[in-house]
């Protein structure tokens, strides 16, 4: 029987083009990955300081989360398409608007987190001779970690599915290769793509996980006990 | 700015705003989507989160399913749903925008149902309540504002959602955009997120007031301390 050909027939699996277009994918995968890591950094950075200011000056703290809750209500296409006059067509884009979203979920948790530790912790901290920065990196942020860490899985996993949007400026990682398909109906392509950027959304949950399990020693022994 | 001025100029052009793909058209597809498809989602979601919730069953699935919405890129959804049932109809939009509604829902719902002043609903109990007065006028009351906030969350996706429905050949003013893209235009691309982003907070705003105005515990409820979210809440937005 002759081998049929499942890119001429347009199945949704497809071995033949796995193995033509193989190049396309590892790029449109590495696209992805830097830009969803760019972002969820670029995040982390601004919403560390952002988090410590709304916390230090308390008034500022409504209006700190009324911003993040407006700029997270602009859809994703809205918001790369008002970036665009700025940065004009380039990663910028959609860079700084995934920026934008997981700073509404990390700022929220940093400062949940940082709400979480307790009065008398702090208090022995202070006790001990420990000065506001040593306070800080030695004890409120090791037991904020938890939040941190749940507002950063929820970023990350989110700033995944987000970038697939940049394919409008043809800077979305997968996305690009969905957007691709859509004239000419490719089912591998599309289906390919949505998979793989659902496995990288799992897997870095799980890459997250498995980094809170390792800065977090203590949260094991005292379940093991 | 030379983007916003065009973008202005563009808004006050009145033959913008006319014809099938003009903005008051894309704005009723728009509208019409985003009502009919959250209508959809709270019929399907909260009568079984609710019920779920009362019960204190399928807690592990109404509250994962929100990740799994959130990894889930609509984008994606909508291509391969517009592939699996052909472009020429509106099903593929109405089915990933519900899709994508129903998981704030679900957890939202779940979440307060369970989160119910426990006090309260034992002291309803000892009274003679059964079961479902105490669901009625108990539980349901006592988690209106978390059901709203999911109820909210999900109109937000929605409308986030329609508008990406546009790339994949969709209606609503996700469209206008597009087509911005298409023709290289500047202007009416900004002019389009302009008009999507105000959408969106319209609608966040309507209900907003709505929470405050339907609230069936206004007036009985302390204020509330602390505005942060902290991080197990279900309360975490939807994707954009």
């Amino acid at each position: 029987m002759a081998k049929r050909n499942c890119l001429v027939s347009n199945d949704w699996i497809c071995g033949e083009y796995l193995r033509t277009r193989s190049h396309e994918l590892t790029d449109a995968t590495v696209q992805h990955l830097w830009i969803t890591a760019v972002s969820v950094a670029i995040g982390l950075l601004i919403a560390f300081p952002v988090a410590l200011v709304a916390r230090r000056w308390r008034p500022l703290a409504g209006p700190v989360l009324g911003l993040a809750t407006v700029l997270y209500t602009v859809p994703s296409l809205a918001m790369f398409s008002l970036l665009l006059p700025v940065f004009g067509i380039s990663p910028a884009v959609v860079i700084t608007g995934l920026v934008l979203y997981s700073l509404t979920i990390l700022v929220r948790n940093i400062m949940a987190g940082l709400e979480s530790v307790p009065e008398d912790v702090r208090e022995a901290a202070r006790g001990m001779g420990y000065g506001p920065l040593r306070l800080l990196f030695a004890v409120e942020l090791p037991l904020s970690l938890p939040a941190l860490m749940a507002g950063l899985r929820i970023a990350t996993v989110s700033t995944v599915a987000l970038t697939t949007v940049g394919a409008i400026i043809n800077y979305g990682g997968l996305g690009n290769l969905i957007y691709t398909g859509i004239d000419t109906i490719f089912k591998a392509q599309v289906l390919t793509a949505s998979v793989i950027c659902v496995a990288i959304a799992i897997a870095a949950d799980v890459l997250l996980l498995g980094v809170q399990w390792l800065l977090t020693p203590w949260a094991r022994s005292r379940k093991a006990a | 700015m030379n983007a916003v001025s065009g973008a202005w100029d563009w808004l006050n052009d009145s033959a913008n705003w006319n014809g099938t793909d003009g903005v008051w058209h894309r704005l009723g597809e728009h509208v019409y989507f985003t009502v009919v498809c959250l209508a959809l989602a709270c019929l399907i979601a909260l009568p079984i989160a609710i019920v779920l919730g009362h019960l204190g069953k399928g807690g592990a699935l109404a509250v994962n399913i929100s990740n799994v919405g959130r990894a889930v890129p609509t984008f994606a959804i909508l291509v391969l749903l517009m592939f699996a049932m052909g472009s020429g109809t509106d099903w593929p939009t109405i089915i990933a925008l519900v899709l994508f509604a129903v998981p704030p829902l679900m957890t939202n719902a779940y979440v307060g149902m369970r989160e119910a002043d426990r006090d309260v609903v034992e002291a309803a109990r000892g009274m003679g309540m059964t079961g479902s007065q105490l669901m009625f006028r108990i539980e349901l009351p006592l988690a209106f504002p978390l059901i709203w906030t999911g109820v909210r969350s999900a109109a937000v996706q929605v409308v986030a959602t329609a508008t990406i429905a546009a790339m994949a050949g969709g209606g609503g003013l996700g469209r206008i955009i597009t087509a911005g893209f298409n023709r290289q235009i500047t202007a009416q691309v900004v002019a389009g997120a302009v008009l999507v982003a105000g959408l969106a907070l319209l609608i966040e705003g309507i209900f907003m007031a709505l929470q405050w105005l339907l609230d069936p515990m206004r007036r009985r409820r302390r204020p509330r301390s602390g505005s942060a979210v902290p991080a197990s809440s279900p309360a975490t937005p939807a994707t954009p």
